[in-house]
């Protein structure tokens, strides 16, 4: 279970309040308008964001004072989620070890995860050498293979097409799957929300709201949601 | 965003702080102790000393203001005309930074020295010679070096006019009098006053171009005074004395200059001119295609007749002059090594939480001049061990001190860049320590890295100060022997040993400096 308790984020006077639970295993949709403060969400759970208040909890462990790369989460960001310096296995393999001193057997699990991606062939390139959607599968496959509790997507294939954005969302399914992990991802689009995701928060007017059944909430979406669906 | 504590970074930056303040702060401690046990500051200064501090002024002032007066017609023609060789004369105008002030020398006195270009047409005209020494040589000198230096400037200013003002002054029939006074004299003054007091700045520790150019009673600058107490007087209470005093002078000139945020010189975008409708009047583009010309051959000129002159004896060069070459090369190449790697630690502080104390001390090689440092470090080690024996390791530490603000210009932005676009990432990954500078910190920095080297190595090898109190009289680096050469009149293998030092300056830093930009991806 992770659990956002009365928890409050400021960044001057702007604020955003949650007070939420969401079961282990649940894969979850953050909603709302931009500048309402779903990156911000989760740039507090992934130790970007010291909050001004409350407490987050993964399976009743306080978070607060564990460094973004100690937590059980796994984060991809906007951009940026690769070194452009490094090659394809190199960046995956970070996932095993921070300091890339891999074992045979790690590499042997790096080589893996990239065939399970798809990527077999690109391990030795860089990333200017991909394309978006290859990027988008490197950093999946790293974060398959640091299979943390918790998986954060911070809208990272924003700028894919809508074919290749529903690709990378059952790739991500199917990670989810086979580690078991808890996901929580940012989206613009319902339809993403409701591809992917069994629950839905809307974060809206200051407040992350507790999360609700997605089907359920769009079939009849609160105020906050309507205004945001451009609904009346 | 509150990225976690670098120990490495706090740990290496510590001491590097620490290093600099023993280095700068330590060495006038021992300066101060002595020049008081010596009868004070103003005790033990007779009327020649005040006669060097009232010349280093002036020398100062005047280089200044004559740099920055020429300065601003070049920078309006280059601003507003293209032409062929437009770029490359840009270019060349960064080129002095790392052209050795010996070499420089040695060129103005084949233009303006007695059997130079200019007394030989002189003479044809059946004229008297002109003489170059004095207090109009230090100032040509001077004049070489920080032109170039603020003619960049300038022209920044001029080409950080929004390219609108023009036109709109063009819409409305501005002449170029009414644009001059509406758009660019506001700009000029903001940018001239800082230009000219960092030119200032420069000329105040004036040591190699007055101890070459000037000289005498009469041409003396503290610098060159503190070489010659230790040099001709061995007097080290009164080179203590003039040292406290040089120091006082560039202490108080270094508070004045964080009054006043000095511009800095950045290549990008001095290529593309501002498009004018005022000034396509023959008169003026005449006007300008002469400024220009007159400046290039000013800066080619001397250079020119060091590659001629020097290549007939480059290669049949006493043997001295290679090991001395040798010795240079293993100064600067260890010089550039310690001033880049302390540059990136205290980079690496300044960027984290807290950087005040270590902005602070790396700006401490600042305040403090290369003679000072020197005349420290031979009161300090002198009871200890023969200050001659190490020559080139002294050498070295203080060029590395001195080329260590120009890495950490380069170095700091450049780290906050990283941490800005990947330092989240690697947050997220746990990446810390040394497998962050690693696997993050160095690859992306290999380019403003490749840079501070080549800018520290090149600086070093064409140093001639420090070497000069210490240096045995047999060896050496390769500038004091060029200046031993020029003193015995050996002008044939001076220009040899000059091409020679032009080739490994210019050759040391394009190698470092291409070195970080090679398959540097993305």
């Amino acid at each position: 279970m992770l659990k956002l308790e009365n928890l409050r984020l400021t960044q001057g006077d702007w604020t955003l309040e949650a007070d939420l639970g969401l079961p282990a295993g649940t894969r979850c949709a953050l909603i709302g308008p931009s500048g309402a403060g779903k990156s911000t969400l989760l740039g507090a759970i992934a130790g970007f964001v010291p909050p001004a208040r409350g407490r987050i909890l993964w399976q009743g462990q306080d978070l607060g004072s564990q460094a973004p790369g100690a937590r059980p989460v796994s984060i991809l960001f906007q951009d940026n989620n690769l070194f452009p310096h490094l090659t394809t296995a190199q960046n995956v393999g970070l996932g095993l070890r921070p300091n890339l001193r891999l074992t045979a057997d790690e590499h042997a699990r790096v080589a893996e995860a990239l065939a399970r991606t798809g990527l077999q062939d690109f391990g030795a390139r860089k990333p200017a050498a991909l394309s978006g959607g290859q990027q988008s599968r490197v950093a999946l496959a790293r974060a398959l293979l640091r299979a943390r509790p918790l998986l954060l997507l911070d809208e990272p294939f924003a700028a894919l097409g809508p074919a290749l954005r529903a690709e990378m969302l059952d790739l991500v399914a199917r990670i989810c799957a086979e580690t078991g992990a808890t996901l929580l991802m940012v989206s613009h689009d319902p339809g993403d929300a409701c591809r992917i995701a069994d629950q839905t928060i809307v974060v809206a007017d200051g407040r992350a709201a507790p999360p609700e059944p997605t089907e359920a909430l769009f079939a009849d979406p609160p105020e906050a949601l309507r205004r945001y669906l451009g609904e009346g | 965003m509150a990225r976690r504590a670098q120990p490495v970074g706090r740990y290496a930056g510590g001491a590097t702080a620490l290093g600099l303040v023993a280095l700068t702060l330590g060495t006038l401690g021992a300066v101060a102790w002595r020049a008081g046990s010596a009868g004070g500051l103003t005790g033990g200064l007779g009327p020649a000393d005040w006669a060097a501090l009232r010349f280093t002024l002036l020398q100062a002032g005047l280089s200044a203001a004559l740099s920055v007066a020429l300065a601003v017609p070049v920078a309006r023609a280059l601003a507003r005309r293209w032409f062929f060789g437009r770029r490359a004369l840009i270019a060349l105008m960064g080129a002095p930074f790392i052209l050795p002030v010996i070499v420089a020398v040695l060129g103005l006195l084949a233009v303006f020295g007695r059997g130079g270009i200019l007394n030989a047409g002189l003479a044809a005209l059946g004229l008297a010679p002109l003489s170059i020494y004095g207090l109009h040589g230090v100032i040509l000198g001077n004049v070489f070096f920080n032109l170039p230096l603020a003619v960049r400037l300038i022209l920044q200013g001029w080409l950080s006019i929004p390219a609108e003002r023009f036109r709109l002054a063009a819409a409305l029939g501005f002449a170029p009098a009414e644009i001059a006074r509406q758009i660019e004299r506001p700009m000029l003054r903001e940018i001239v006053p800082g230009a000219a007091l960092a030119i200032f700045l420069i000329c105040l520790t004036s040591f190699a171009i007055a101890l070459t150019l000037g000289g005498g009673p009469r041409a003396t600058t503290i610098e060159l005074a503190i070489y010659q107490a230790f040099r001709f007087d061995f007097d080290l209470g009164h080179a203590a004395t003039l040292a406290a005093l040089q120091f006082a002078i560039s202490g108080a000139a270094m508070l004045l200059a964080l009054r006043l945020t000095l511009p800095q010189a950045s290549a990008a975008g001095l290529d593309r001119p501002v498009e004018r409708w005022d000034a396509a009047s023959p008169w003026l583009r005449a006007q300008d295609a002469v400024l220009t010309t007159l400046a290039a051959l000013f800066l080619l000129t001397p250079l020119a007749l060091i590659v001629t002159q020097g290549l007939p004896t480059l290669l049949t060069l006493p043997g001295i002059v290679w090991t001395s070459a040798l010795n240079s090369l293993v100064v600067a190449l260890a010089s550039a090594g310690l001033a880049t790697a302390a540059a990136l630690a205290l980079a690496l502080a300044i960027t984290g939480p807290r950087p005040a104390l270590y902005e602070a001390a790396g700006m401490l090689p600042l305040a403090t001049s290369p003679l000072v440092l020197g005349t420290g470090l031979f009161l300090i080690l002198n009871p200890v061990v023969d200050p001659s024996r190490l020559a080139l390791a002294v050498t070295a530490l203080s060029n590395a001190a001195v080329a260590l603000p120009f890495g950490l210009r380069a170095l700091v932005p450049a780290l906050r860049e990283v941490e800005a676009s990947h330092g989240r990432l690697a947050d997220a990954l746990g990446m810390q320590g040394l497998a962050r500078l690693r696997l993050l910190i160095l690859p992306r920095l290999r380019r403003p890295l490749g840079f501070s080297m080549g800018l520290a190595a090149a600086l070093s090898m064409g140093d001639l100060g420090v070497v000069t109190l210490f240096a045995p009289p047999e060896g050496g680096t390769l500038p004091l022997q060029l200046y031993r050469l020029m003193g015995a009149y050996r002008m044939n293998d001076a220009a040899g040993a000059a091409l020679l030092l032009l080739i490994l300056s210019f050759a040391l830093f394009w190698i470092f400096d291409r070195g970080g930009r090679a398959d540097a991806e993305a």
